[in-house]
């Protein structure tokens, strides 16, 4: 199982890229936070980074299959830490998200994608290509439900929605055939519209992050004000931005949290249409090469493994950059390699070691 | 497993996701991607300057820095109106996080009802949401450390520095001074003064108003870099303000006191005057009001106690009271009367009263022989009756008109009022009805249609005894105000202005001897100065004709007012003061008002200058009109006005 050999068939390009993102990210979070009580984030940040790399080399060493085989008892024991969360979790901010556990603290919720990932791939490499029931369909719904409900509750839409790309992704590379999709669609547009209507499933401030990017001027210091002070931030930034440590939203504390949710605003707002293209082109960069790396591997799960991952990414991607430029609510997503935090960075990483992993075994057969 | 025949084979594809879907998936990435680089295309490249301008907006706050106000001396440099440093806190609204906690801490911390805050919350709800509303102007310095101490909790409240108005007390020269108030709507309507922002503090009456432009300054602004909290941390630049000029005003303090002592909680007006140049020395209305409630936050009940007060306040009445002159009118009768030659030969028996044109003109006193020479001392009225029979009206407006009656001095105080000189034309056009030689008589006497202001009575008086050069009189020394300024001030107070009437020496010098006759032995003997050459005419007007009288059963407010126009020294006078007392009963009792200020004047003027020339008796000689050091002084007065 260990080959050191393989190291050479490591994507040393990818993670170039994925380093190159990591330093831009730095930069930004240790100039949003410069003058303000979170100065030094950016310190924590690169720990989370040399944690994260570790953690990479580490997963890319185990043989995915064998991930795959104990995918189920990883499911358990992350439906079983939301359980936990649910019941002994800290309160953060209106939220019960967190484990403490000796000082440090853990999103269980984070986690859980990289565990839908991997037992994504699993149940629908177990159908091997054929033409998928709605019993299929049903399950695979049901696997990624039960945790997004709890998730759900805690209450944390943004990590929530982050779990239906996987599936997605899962039911469009397992076969889905059109007409069972247009029917899932219209199932859900219907329940959904009733659900919003009801108010039941979603609470008002959510609903209210939901609808107040389409007119943030409506109120301007209510739930819209942070989507109007991202678009100020991005907007005034220009062509060229107004240069390192120079953004007046940024450092003005105008925009709300720049090192995490809103770092691409204040990057853009600092750095300009220039640097936003920049970032844009190594995550254009990044997903190309997984995609890539998903048609060489070597089997059916090892596709599904990294296209999760793509998926996950590419719907982060969209959430956070569409909700700093208005074009998507705010939900709270981080974006993947830019926000700052522990548990966005580990995850991120730990995905590259899957990827890595996958990679390094294409010639396997 | 590769070697194995089609089973093994198509085992083998489904190993394998197809790629047609990678290449989809790959489609939908670049899709997303070009999506976002639409996004950010619109805000950066389309939007960026739109949205500059919005940032700026978010850090940058102006804010003002406001230009003291010009301060306001006596002749002798003596302050009048000063400024004093204070507070006030505003309240932004869109800083307020949570009114039910905010607002009654505030209103603790700063002593004001929270109805009250509530109210002007509610007042001011349809103004824009980041303009600051006013709490509470002059706070204390224990208000100012509870904003100080909850700067993190009560982001909201924001003080400002200004300085603001502190005038005498007790309404002390408060119509002359004027007050500052906040520019009305009327103001801001107006295309003269376009400069104002609502919000300004501007002169609202008297030399506050009329030399607004002056005294005002120019405000500057500095532009603070602030936070998402209203946090100063930094700052971009400042436009200093410029403060407003000091304004020398030509009134003396120490008559002004004597002035105002003498009126004190009498209803009518004073003005003291030099009469060789207009500049006005002391002026007095009552009742008065105090201007430092108008220039903090006005309170209702004192508006309503102005308001509601029968003798207007707020009038200034030295220049805004139109009201028949009376017997003091007969100085103006008498020079119309020499001047014409029909006054000389005029000799009437007066056994109290005449009959004309069928109707009996009463006279207060059996005079008997009267001329021109005791005419005046002793007031008569049959006299005068007689002379206004001989004049006709034209000829007696004529001469009034030219001593400025009818018409506005030029005062440099707002809202003067011209009162009126009636005559054949001007009953023609305002009652479209012919005069009747009836109505001469009364006007002889100063009574009927005629109405006049105390200044306009004072400078046409004074013009007399001066040989007639009358001064268009002025509160603020014309070198205090640059040109273009005086031509403004001069053009928006037109009026009668600086001017030379002809006028024979022996008849106005008869006049004035007959003036120093009145208060020896005349009607104003009770108001006699011992050593000073004080001459001056007395005037008791009727406010209702006998008939209403007679029906209104009598009260303070029927009776008569009290005029008296003096001056000193008799020829070209120093001074000239002209007293109104409404319902002051009779002349003799404002001579004696008046006595007070020359006597005040001369004992200074020979205290401090040495001037002599008051107190001596003049000789009977008449001499040059104008003294060549006067004629100086007004030639150097014509070219600055």
């Amino acid at each position: 199982m260990f080959r050191l050999s393989s190291f050479r068939d490591f994507d040393w390009p990818l993670l170039g890229m994925v380093l190159m993102l990591s330093v831009i990210s730095v930069l930004e979070i240790k100039s949003a936070t410069l003058h303000t009580r979170f100065h030094g984030f950016d310190h924590k940040q690169i720990g989370f980074l040399v944690i994260g790399l570790v953690l990479m080399f580490l997963m890319s060493l185990i043989d995915y299959h064998q991930l795959i085989d104990i995918a189920p008892y990883a499911y358990g024991v992350g439906v079983a830490s939301l359980v936990i969360v649910m019941l002994f979790g800290t309160r953060v901010l209106g939220g019960k998200r967190w484990i403490s556990f000796h000082g440090a603290h853990f999103q269980p919720s984070e986690w859980i994608k990289l565990v839908l990932i991997v037992v994504i791939a699993r149940y629908f490499w177990g159908l091997a290509g054929r033409d998928l029931t709605w019993g299929d369909i049903g399950k695979s719904f049901a696997i990624v439900c039960v945790p997004m409900a709890f998730v759900l509750k805690q209450p944390d839409l943004g990590t929530a929605l982050t779990y239906l790309p996987i599936l997605i992704c899962g039911l469009f590379l397992g076969g889905i055939r059109f007409k069972q999709a247009a029917i899932i669609l219209l199932v859900i547009g219907v329940v959904g519209g009733a659900a919003w209507k009801t108010g039941k499933v979603l609470k008002p401030y959510q609903k209210a992050r939901l609808t107040s990017f389409m007119d943030p001027d409506n109120d301007p210091r209510g739930s819209g004000y942070q989507i109007r002070q991202s678009l100020i931030a991005v907007g005034s930034g220009g062509i060229w931005g107004k240069g390192a440590n120079k953004g007046t939203q940024t450092q003005g504390d105008f925009l709300p949290i720049p090192y995490t949710d809103f770092i691409f605003a204040a990057f853009c707002e600092e750095h300009g249409f220039v640097g936003a293209m920049g970032v844009l082109l190594l995550y254009f960069l990044i997903l190309m090469r997984l995609i890539q790396n998903a048609q060489t591997a070597a089997d059916l799960p090892g596709s599904f493994l990294i296209m999760g991952v793509v998926a996950v990414m590419v719907f982060q991607i969209a959430v956070n950059i569409g909700m700093v430029v208005g074009l998507m609510p705010v939900t709270g997503i981080p974006l993947p390699l830019m926000s700052y935090g522990g548990s966005s960075i580990l995850f991120s990483f730990l995905a590259l070691g899957i990827v890595m992993n996958v990679r390094m075994r294409r010639f396997v057969n | 497993m590769s070697s194995s025949p089609s089973p093994d084979y198509l085992n083998d594809k489904q190993e394998k996701v197809a790629p047609g879907k990678l290449h989809a998936a790959q489609y939908i990435v670049v899709l997303v991607l070009i999506i976002l680089f639409a996004g950010l295309w619109r805000l950066q490249v389309l939007g960026a300057s739109g949205y500059r301008v919005l940032a700026e907006a978010n850090r940058i706050r102006k804010v003002p820095v406001l230009a003291p106000r010009g301060r306001l001396f006596d002749r002798e440099g003596r302050i009048l109106v000063d400024n004093y440093p204070s507070t006030s806190c505003f309240l932004l609204r869109e800083q307020v996080k949570d009114p039910t906690v905010d607002l009654p801490l505030i209103a603790a911390g700063l002593h004001i009802p929270l109805e009250q805050i509530q109210a002007t919350i509610k007042r001011y709800e349809g103004a824009p949401g980041y303009q600051p509303i006013p709490l509470k102007q002059d706070i204390t310095p224990d208000e100012q450390a509870f904003i100080e101490a909850h700067r993190n909790e009560l982001p909201e409240l924001e003080t400002l520095d200004e300085q603001r108005r502190l005038y005498p007390r007790d309404g002390f020269a408060a119509h002359l001074i004027g007050y500052v108030g906040e520019v009305s709507e009327q103001m801001l309507d107006d295309p003269k003064y376009a400069f104002y922002e609502p919000g300004d503090v501007v002169g609202r009456s008297g030399v506050e108003q009329t030399y607004d432009a002056l005294l005002r300054g120019k405000d500057g602004s500095r532009d603070l870099i602030v936070n998402s909290r209203g946090k100063e941390v930094g700052r971009l630049g400042q436009e200093l303000a410029i403060p407003g000029q000091d304004l020398k005003l030509t009134i003396d303090l120490d008559l002004q006191m004597v002035a105002e002592k003498a009126m004190e909680g009498k209803i009518g007006a004073l003005v003291a005057m030099d009469p060789h140049t207009g500049e006005i020395l002391a002026m007095v209305s009552r009742p008065t009001f105090d201007p430092n409630e108008f220039s903090t936050r006005l309170t209702r009940n004192y508006w309503n106690s102005i308001l509601t007060n029968p003798d207007h306040p707020l009038l200034n009445k030295a220049i805004q009271a139109q009201l028949a002159p009376g017997s003091t009118f007969k100085i103006i009768m008498s020079l119309a009367g020499l001047e014409e030659n029909k006054a000389q030969d005029l000799r009437v028996d007066c056994q109290g009263g005449a009959t004309f044109y069928g109707h009996f003109y009463a006279c207060d006193r059996h005079h008997g022989e009267v001329d021109i020479h005791n005419a005046i001392p002793l007031s008569c009225d049959t006299f005068y009756y007689t002379l206004a029979n001989r004049l006709g009206i034209d000829t007696i407006a004529k001469y009034a008109t030219e001593l400025g009656l009818g018409q506005r001095t030029g005062i440099d105080l707002p809202d003067e009022v011209a009162g009126t000189m009636p005559s054949t034309q001007w009953k023609l056009k305002t009652q479209h009805q012919p005069w009747y030689a009836g109505e001469t008589i009364s006007v002889g006497i100063g009574q009927g249609a005629v109405t006049v202001t105390p200044l306009q009575l004072a400078r046409a008086l004074s013009g007399v005894a001066s040989g007639g050069a009358l001064r268009r009189p002025h509160v603020v020394f014309a070198d205090e105000v640059p040109p273009e300024q005086a031509e403004a001030v001069a053009e928006t107070f037109s009026g009668s202005g600086d001017k030379t009437i002809p006028m024979r020496t022996e008849n106005w010098q008869l006049i004035t001897e007959a003036m120093a006759q009145t208060t020896l032995t005349g009607t104003a003997a009770a108001a006699h100065l011992e050593g000073i050459d004080f001459i001056g005419k007395t005037g008791t007007a009727q406010v209702m004709s006998h008939a209403a009288l007679a029906r209104s059963g009598g009260g303070h407010r029927t009776d008569p007012n009290a005029w008296f126009v003096g001056m000193a020294p008799r020829r070209n006078p120093d001074i000239v003061v002209a007293v109104l007392w409404e319902h002051g009963n009779w002349g003799n009792n404002s001579a004696k008002l008046a006595a007070q200020v020359i006597d005040a004047y001369v004992n200074k003027q020979r205290k401090l200058h040495h001037n002599v020339r008051i107190a001596a008796t003049p000789e009977p000689v008449a001499k040059p009109a104008i003294p060549p050091e006067t004629a100086k002084n007004d030639k150097s007065v014509a070219t600055n006005l």
